[in-house]
């Protein structure tokens, strides 16, 4: 049959199935071709906390979703276009995330009465007329792959599992993907196994092919290239770009790289990737606990690493008191805390922004730490960076916030050339006849680094407060309130080193969105929609959390209102409020979900109503 | 791939090294109380890191929170005086990094077995190369007076004023279980027992735990005098000497054979057993350190003082550099423009 082509902008797909259905692979493959295309690419996989969830059952759904475009898009999309369901449960799960229109492609394999049964469906919804409302395409993919297989001497298992392949062959054909990325990285997994690396090849061409030949799929679309900035790109979740981020920052400082750390989810492919890191020459060690991995760090770097300790809510609060010695130690040291739904427990694989508070405040005694935040998973490469930067140069633990969403989403990463990155380069300390342990730098405040092995400057430290200068212990009232007042003054001083506070949009008026960490591709696709409806909005997103840029209080005394999306219970807002003095607005989201940007378009609206 | 801690490892020592106790005082005056049992061992270590041969800047000493752990300030070298119950996780960050350090921790009873119970069976169990110098005085002093981890049952204390409840860890049969390679026991009155001990435990390359038995005047005074006193200690202790039979008693009358496993005292003057039936002791056999270490708290028999177990396993920090080592040969070893690039990407 002759098909007709439609262009569209952008699209989100969703590939959903039973976890061992292999969605992360169908998702990722197809993300990467689409950014090889040109298209911009956001996605994120989304998989059951259980370890093997038993099959077909709703909590056993494992999805991967992509949203692909050719402008900018900055979030994996709130509704989803095209939802490939391999099973029942999988289409029960996100049948209320697809969009009222939207294309279902079913696999009827997967709708068998077991199925149902494991579903909590009465009748298959694939007939029973409860589907009206979106385009729904039912084939038997399973049959479909034997047929394609057919004369190959493959185990019926390995037959059986590629259909997450043909399903991503319809896509391909569906969106007009290229196949040679794909195949290319086929011919890598199973280069060895030439028997599946065939298989496969031959299963991806059979799914094309169906949906090229098939009634079913009348209109094949197209969505050109986001004309991104030349260079090489690659796909980057923000635990990886983390990793890379403090393996690349190491090399900058001229330092080696040491990590302490204890798995947590969602923090621990920072070490799974660290722990692979050899042939760059990375020492880590996992520890027997939270309190180790950072003890472990601090011990590091008082010998001379760039060290680093990866956790998230719950680590961190076991990481707390050892914080607070490496503030009075001030030692360089990088935090990285992947938030996670808290408190206790919470909710360990679903993302938020409750931890601002905790890394802002949550020490015994005076205990100043730099904050900044992550906004995409991409940048989680740059603020790790950031935060070696911060850390080397003022002498002091830095938190970095991520959450789950950006540590397990994958965003396009521009790879950068190691020689563009800032130096951070560092000099220990060597002079023994100027050498005082508290002596500070005149403009950073930042004391020596003075390492084991240098003749002459054998030294003490310790968690007792110092004496000025000499870092001797000292009980001394005044010096104590110089001692508390100098490191407060050092991690203040910053603010002259970090730039100002950027507004985008009307620079004075009504109202300002203040947006910080992950919720920056919502509240960016939000304000772009409603400034292409022409409405007045401005955006500011903040990277530096402690301390804010110093332009920040009077670009608030700027806006009659500010408005501040976060997913907690108004972390920043009340920052905001208590050094400003002014009230700030909050939307205010905390179910273990990212931020959408229809939940920031729609208050922001109201609020627009409600000036008027 | 080289990095500014390389010039730092690599700089010769100028001129010649420390070899007075007296080099490893530090400027500041020592605040235990008078008659502390930690005097005396601050002074043997302070002899022994003059006779090692090691740099002063080359050491560092690490410690918790308690009276033992204000140690590092008083030795002039590198020093860290951290948080209660983490020096040992705090110590395994130095010496992962810095193998060419020789790195040494002052712990008590509380800080190492109590709050930082964890910490040592892990560091034991990883066998990281320190020297871990574990002040025992069965009470907590710092904060005035508690029972410990290692108070005897009974034990009348500020927090126990009828009597301890618990049962106390045994700490050389902990390390030993835990895995670490070198497990020995000594008392703050025998000096030259102590030089030795810590002389081996610096030159033993793994985890070296030796649990000095010290006297708090204050608050847990004469704990010990059974096993430190001149008059009581002939009968109530057995040294271990590696390759000797275990003899003892003021006359040196009286041994240790096994029965089974089961250790037993034996007269040498009754005519039925001489030297020659008398329990060998072999530092290596790991089999009878825990038989030995299990006499601690026994009725009846002598408590042992000396090294339990000296054996040779390679250490965490060596096997980190062999790991890295090895992969700096690796394909690609050292090419962060690839790492950065990952596998899958494309060009625009």
């Amino acid at each position: 049959m002759e098909k007709k082509v439609e262009k569209l902008d952008r699209v989100t797909i969703r590939f959903a199935g039973d976890s061992g259905d292999g969605m992360q692979l169908s998702g990722t493959q197809f993300s990467n071709t689409s950014g090889t295309m040109g298209n911009d690419v956001n996605t994120f996989p989304d998989y059951p906390s259980e370890i093997r969830a038993p099959e077909g059952t709703l909590y056993g759904v494992s999805a991967y979703q992509i949203q692909f475009s050719s402008t900018r898009i900055h979030t994996y999309g709130d509704r989803i276009d095209v939802l490939v369901a391999m099973n029942a449960s999988s289409l029960k799960v996100n049948l209320p995330k697809v969009r009222k229109g939207g294309l279902i492609i079913a696999n009827t394999a997967g709708f068998g009465k077991k199925n149902l049964e494991l579903a909590k469906y009465e009748t298959n919804p694939l007939d029973d007329g409860s589907l009206k409302d979106y385009k729904v395409v039912s084939l038997d993919m399973v049959s479909e792959v034997r047929e394609a297989l057919k004369g190959l001497e493959l185990s019926p298992k390995n037959v059986d599992r590629s259909k997450n392949i043909f399903a991503l062959g319809i896509t391909y054909w569906l969106f007009d993907r290229e196949m040679n990325s794909t195949e290319k990285w086929l011919q890598t997994k199973f280069g060895k196994k030439p028997a599946l690396y065939e298989s496969n090849k031959r299963v991806l061409q059979a799914g094309y092919e169906y949906a090229k030949n098939s009634d079913l799929f009348p209109v094949q679309y197209k969505i050109e290239d986001a004309k991104l900035e030349k260079g090489i790109y690659r796909n980057i979740t923000g635990n990886e770009a983390c990793a890379i981020g403090l393996t690349v920052g190491a090399k900058k400082a001229n330092l080696p790289l040491f990590l302490g750390s204890y798995p947590i989810t969602p923090a621990t492919e920072i070490l799974h990737w660290i722990s692979g890191y050899k042939k760059y020459g990375v020492k880590h060690l996992q520890a027997e606990d939270e309190i180790a991995g950072i003890s472990s760090a601090i011990g590091a770097s008082f010998a001379g690493y760039l060290a680093a300790t990866t956790t998230s809510g719950p680590g961190l609060s076991l990481k707390v008191e050892a914080i607070g010695l490496a503030v009075i130690l001030e030692l360089p040291l990088v935090i990285i805390d992947v938030q996670r739904g808290g408190p206790s427990t919470g909710l360990p694989t679903k993302p938020e922004q409750s931890d601002l508070l905790m890394a802002m405040y949550g020490r015994h005694g005076e205990a100043p730490v730099p904050i900044v935040a992550a906004r995409s998973a991409a940048d989680c490469f740059y603020q790790t960076i950031e935060a070696i930067r911060i850390a080397l140069k003022y002498m002091t633990p830095v938190i970095l916030l991520t959450d789950g969403y950006l540590a397990q989403g994958t965003s396009p990463f521009k790879v950068p050339k190691i020689d563009e990155l800032p130096d951070l380069s560092v000099k220990f300390w060597t002079d023994p006849k100027t050498f005082q342990p508290y002596k500070r730098d005149p403009v950073t405040l930042a004391r020596p680094w003075a390492v084991p092995g240098t003749q002459g400057l054998e030294h003490r430290i310790g968690g007792l407060e110092k004496e000025d200068l000499t870092g001797l212990v000292s009980q001394d009232p005044l010096n104590h309130q110089k001692m508390v007042n100098l490191r407060a003054a050092k991690i203040e001083g910053i603010v002259n080193d970090i730039p100002p506070a950027v507004v985008e949009g009307e620079q004075e008026g009504d109202l300002l969105v203040i947006g910080w960490g992950g919720t920056y591709g919502a509240i960016t696709d939000a304000y772009n929609q409603l400034r292409s409806e022409g409405k007045k909005l401005s955006y500011c997103h903040l990277v530096h959390l402690n301390p804010l840029p110093s332009n920040l209080g009077d670009i608030l005394k700027r806006f009659k209102r500010v408005l501040v999306p976060e997913l907690n219970s108004g972390q920043l807002r009340t920052l905001l409020q208590a050094k400003y003095l002014r009230p700030i607005l909050g939307l205010n989201k905390v179910q273990g979900l990212p931020l959408k940007s229809d939940e920031v378009e729609d208050k922001i609206n109201e609020l627009l109503e409600e000036g008027k | 791939m080289t990095t500014i801690i390389d010039e730092i490892i690599q700089r010769p020592h100028e001129g010649p090294l420390a070899t007075s106790p007296k080099d490893f005082k530090a400027p500041i005056d020592v605040r235990w109380c008078a008659g502390c049992g930690g005097f005396s061992i601050l002074a043997q270590t302070q002899r022994i890191l003059a006779t090692l041969g090691i740099p002063k800047e080359k050491f560092v000493f690490i410690s918790g929170i308690g009276c033992s752990s204000r140690f590092p300030y008083y030795v002039d070298v590198y020093g860290m005086h951290t948080l209660h119950g983490r020096a040992l996780a705090i110590a395994s960050g130095v010496k992962i990094a810095r193998p060419d350090l020789s790195v040494w921790i002052a712990t008590g009873d509380g800080d190492g077995l109590s709050i930082g119970g964890n910490h040592f069976i892990h560091t034991a169990r990883r066998n990281v190369d320190l020297q871990v110098l574990l002040f025992n005085n069965a009470v907590y002093s710092l904060t005035k007076g508690q029972y410990s981890p290692t108070s005897l049952e009974g034990q009348i204390t500020k927090s126990s004023p009828l009597g301890v409840l618990d049962d106390p860890f045994n700490p050389a049969a902990l390390a030993l279980g835990a895995g670490a390679t070198f497990v020995a026991r000594a008392y703050d009155r025998d000096a030259k027992t102590m030089q030795y001990m810590f002389e081996r435990a610096a030159k033993h390359k793994g985890f070296a735990f030796v649990e000095v038995y010290a006297n708090c005047v204050i608050f847990n005074d004469g704990a010990f005098d059974e096993f430190t006193m001149k008059d009581s200690r002939p009968e109530h202790t057995v040294e271990l000497i590696h390759g000797q039979p275990l003899v003892f008693g003021a006359n040196q009358d009286k041994g240790i054979k096994l029965d089974g496993f089961q250790p037993i005292v034996v007269s040498l003057t009754d005519g039925k057993y001489s030297k020659d039936d008398l329990l060998v002791h072999n530092e290596k056999d790991s089999t009878l350190a825990y038989i030995l270490a299990n006499m601690t708290y026994a009725p009846g028999l002598p408590r042992p003082m000396g090294i339990f177990q000296a054996i040779d396993r390679p250490s965490y920090n060596e096997k980190v550099v062999w790991q890295l080592e090895h992969y700096a040969k690796a394909p690609g070893a050292g090419d962060l423009e690839a790492l950065l690039k990952g596998e899958d990407y494309w060009e625009i």
